[in-house]
């Protein structure tokens, strides 16, 4: 056993309200600069869709993540043989237009206008070019356009479900969408890393965190085909490519990153939680149906003192191991198996993981209006209006049986809190229920109260993340000291 | 006087030039080291452009290697008159390659909208400079026929008395002027060569070919194995 720890992630989707109240904020504190404009380390889309940038999920065509081959995995593109033979012209990267051109508004016009018969407008100009254009996206250009032929109906996890079952979707009865929002998932083994051939990207040995050295990168720009998720962009000013960071400077001072603070809808959870570094290899090699379960395997019980033990071994601090064993991601994930991977078929390990949805899935419309009968509530988990297979699609690597699985035992605790709550339903009724989705009042409440009502630091638990270990490891700080910092030694601008 | 100035001072400027900002630049402004890609804003045409000139360029360039290090042996290998001919359509084609790529990435650059206003002064230089060179360069192939041969007389013995510190002046002074201009030229390229996007060829990424796939760097000291 080698125990690592690892920063992780749940994102409640029942929770999101799509209010890109997240990505804003991630927005304003990094992205808001020259090359950048266009950069959501930080986006919320909405499913069915294409997503940002614009069918993103399409590996035809970007080739991104890993494929299995005899003894292991390998890149489906770039790499070290077909990096080389591709590093001229890459013809998997996607450009502006698969993103959006950023734009900007003259609002000078408004006021320079000359005195005339009709009102100023301000146009819309380039942020690239600064000349006037036509808008024709943007970043949620898709936002709750779930039954739209351009957006949605060209949904690639669409492709897992029937034709029939897909015209049923787009009729107007059965209209339904939801939100994903999407970050880097830090994965344990990233594509990105393992595409760079310059060694800019690297994996934080003590949180996991996948970072991309600015000073290292050369814009070979290899990382943003490989990721499966396109979550490493590429700035076209400086010439470098950027990720998400994990608002690292924020979590080592204690503070949880900046989507994860600003969450309306509270969907967000994070914390340090344990994993067995000598599965990976097994788990990589998984079947498809299995990879879930696989990926789900390598997280340990950060309270069986084999484990623990394992963690001291490897120097793992003692106040981070009692964070792992408070942090909520290991009951989503393991215990309560509610928490699931986005696209686990492309082998990167992510370790953001998503609650999925219940809400399009339960609300049945008859001919008198909304069903909200719940007599026959696990029966719906099979008959709602986004098929199983479209959820299995992305969040089970096609193994439909995990999903409903999670979806039946979130059922199975709403019909319990609503004996609790409301007594209109029979609770000899919700103890079977709960039964039959593996699960029992003691659990419901704990899921309950998570989900519902936790506080700040019970969604947040923020490991200590011993930066004065690393600096004094790196520098005597005393002689730092007056001097004017470790950041950038010259302005993050494009070299000549 | 300008002979002097030309093929005795101007080679010790671009190598010192060449060596001390690239190590300068490396060192201090590692942030500026980038081959500046642009296909995010342009792709189609960057294949017809990026691929062909590489392909041509690098073959070029170890061509221009092979002579500058083993000159007897090319003429040796020369000897015979179709390994002559073979050597010299192959490097004229990859020549020739150069400048259609080369032609294809300004004329890209300058007719993109997105790309002109993301174009340094370096950037035209850069393909000022080469622009220069494969002209130059394709004159003396054309017309000063069989370089490969008379190359190992007539201008290794100049290089090598520049890399010995007493630039043989009068050797080069005899020089047609085609000649001059592209041993001139390259001396230009080197000078600026640091200053400018073409410091990305310094740091190819070779390394990559024998690095394990994944990296992980660890802040505090490992009590255990530290394998990625
Ligand atoms: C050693 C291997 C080399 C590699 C891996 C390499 C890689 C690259 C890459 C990735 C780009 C960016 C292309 C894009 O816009 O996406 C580029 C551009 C360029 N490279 Fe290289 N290069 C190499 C050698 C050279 C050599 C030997 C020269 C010339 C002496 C050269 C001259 C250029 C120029 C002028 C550009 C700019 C093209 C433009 O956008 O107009 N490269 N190179
Ligand atoms: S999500 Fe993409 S960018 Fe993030 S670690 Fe995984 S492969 Fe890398
Ligand atoms: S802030 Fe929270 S609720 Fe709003 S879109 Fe982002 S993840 Fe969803």
């Amino acid at each position: 056993m080698d125990v690592r720890a690892q920063v992780s992630m749940v994102f409640h989707l029942d929770k999101c309200i799509g209010c890109h109240t997240c990505s804003i904020a991630c927005k304003n504190v990094w992205t808001d600069r020259k090359g950048a404009e266009y950069m959501w380390w930080n986006n919320v889309e909405t499913k069915p869709g294409t997503g940002y940038p614009s069918a993103w999920e399409d590996q035809e065509k970007y080739k991104g993540g890993w494929q299995r081959v005899e003894g292991g995995v390998q890149l489906r593109a770039v790499g070290k043989v077909r990096g080389a033979m591709t590093v001229f012209h890459n013809p998997n990267l996607p450009t502006i237009d698969d993103y959006y051109e950023p734009f900007t508004y003259r609002y000078q016009d408004l006021f320079d206008a000359p005195e005339g018969a009709d009102q100023p407008t301000a146009r819309p100009i380039s942020m690239v070019t600064g000349e006037p254009m036509d808008i024709e996206a943007g970043p949620n250009w898709d936002d709750d356009l779930g039954g739209s032929p351009m957006y949605a109906a060209n949904d690639p996890n669409l492709e897992q479900v029937s034709a029939a079952e897909r015209e049923a979707l787009f009729e107007v009865q059965r209209l339904t969408f939801f939100y994903l929002p999407r970050i880097c998932n830090h994965c344990l083994n990233p594509a990105c890393v393992a595409a760079c051939p310059s060694g800019a990207l690297y994996k934080r040995g003590e949180d996991g965190i996948v970072l991309l050295n600015q000073e290292r990168c050369r814009a070979w720009r290899f990382c943003v085909t490989a990721c499966p998720y396109k979550k490493t962009y590429f700035n076209w000013s400086t010439g470098k490519s950027e990720k998400c960071i994990l608002c690292y400077p924020r979590l080592e001072t204690g503070q949880a990153p900046a989507c994860f603070h600003s969450c309306v809808g509270r969907i967000r959870y994070l914390g340090m939680i344990l994993y067995d570094a000598d599965r990976i290899q097994s788990a990589l090699a998984a079947d498809p149906d299995k990879l879930v379960d696989a990926q789900r395997g390598l997280l340990l019980d950060p309270n069986d003192p084999e484990v623990i033990a394992g963690a001291r071994r490897n120097g793992i601090p003692d106040d981070v191991i009692a964070s792992a064993q408070r942090s909520p991601v290991y009951r989503w994930v393991v215990e309560w198996g509610l928490a699931l991977p986005l696209h686990a078929e492309h082998r990167t390990l992510p370790m953001l993981f998503y609650v999925p949805p219940l809400l399009p899935v339960m609300a049945k419309v008859g001919d008198t209006g909304y069903d909200t009968s719940i007599d026959d509530f696990l029966g719906t988990v099979d008959s709602y209006r986004l098929p199983i297979q479209y959820m299995a699609s992305l969040f089970g690597a096609g193994n439909e049986g995990v999903v409903r699985y999670a979806l039946r035992k979130q059922l199975a605790v709403r019909t319990y809190r609503r004996a609790v709550t409301a007594g209109d339903v029979d609770m000899a009724k919700a103890d079977s229920l709960l039964a039959a989705a593996d699960s029992n009042r003691q659990q419901a409440d704990a899921i309950y109260h998570l989900t519902s009502i936790a506080p700040f630091d019970e969604r947040f638990v923020i490991p200590p993340m011993h930066r004065e270990q690393a600096i004094e490891m790196m520098e005597d700080p005393l002689t730092a000291k007056g001097f004017e910092g470790f950041g950038f030694r010259q302005r993050p601008e494009r070299g000549a | 006087m300008l002979d002097i100035l030309l093929f005795g001072a101007l080679p010790y400027v671009a190598m010192v030039l060449f060596l001390v900002v690239s190590v300068r630049r490396y060192r201090y402004e590692p942030f500026s080291f980038s081959s500046l890609s642009s296909q995010f804003l342009e792709t189609r045409r960057l294949f017809w452009g990026s691929v062909p000139f590489h392909v041509g360029i690098l073959a070029v360039f170890f061509g221009h290697l092979t002579g500058f290090l083993f000159p007897r042996e090319l003429v040796l290998w020369n000897r015979v008159p179709v390994r002559l001919l073979v050597f010299e359509v192959t490097g004229l084609a990859f020549a020739l390659l150069v400048l259609f790529g080369l032609s294809g990435l300004l004329w890209r650059r300058l007719t993109t909208s997105r790309l002109r206003v993301n174009t340094s002064p370096a950037d035209l230089l850069v393909h000022a400079m080469l622009f220069f060179q494969v002209l130059t360069g394709l004159d003396i192939a054309l017309r000063l026929r069989w370089g490969s041969t008379w190359f190992a007389e007539a201008l290794a013995p100049y290089l090598r008395s520049i890399f010995l510190f007493q630039p043989d002046v009068a050797r080069m002074a005899e020089m047609p002027l085609s000649v001059k201009l592209h041993v001139v030229g390259a001396f230009f390229f080197f000078a600026a060569f640091s200053y400018t996007r073409l410091v990305h060829i310094l740091v190819a990424p070779v390394p990559y070919l024998w690095r394990p796939l994944q990296v992980a760097i660890w802040n505090r000291a490992r009590p255990q194995n530290p394998a990625a």
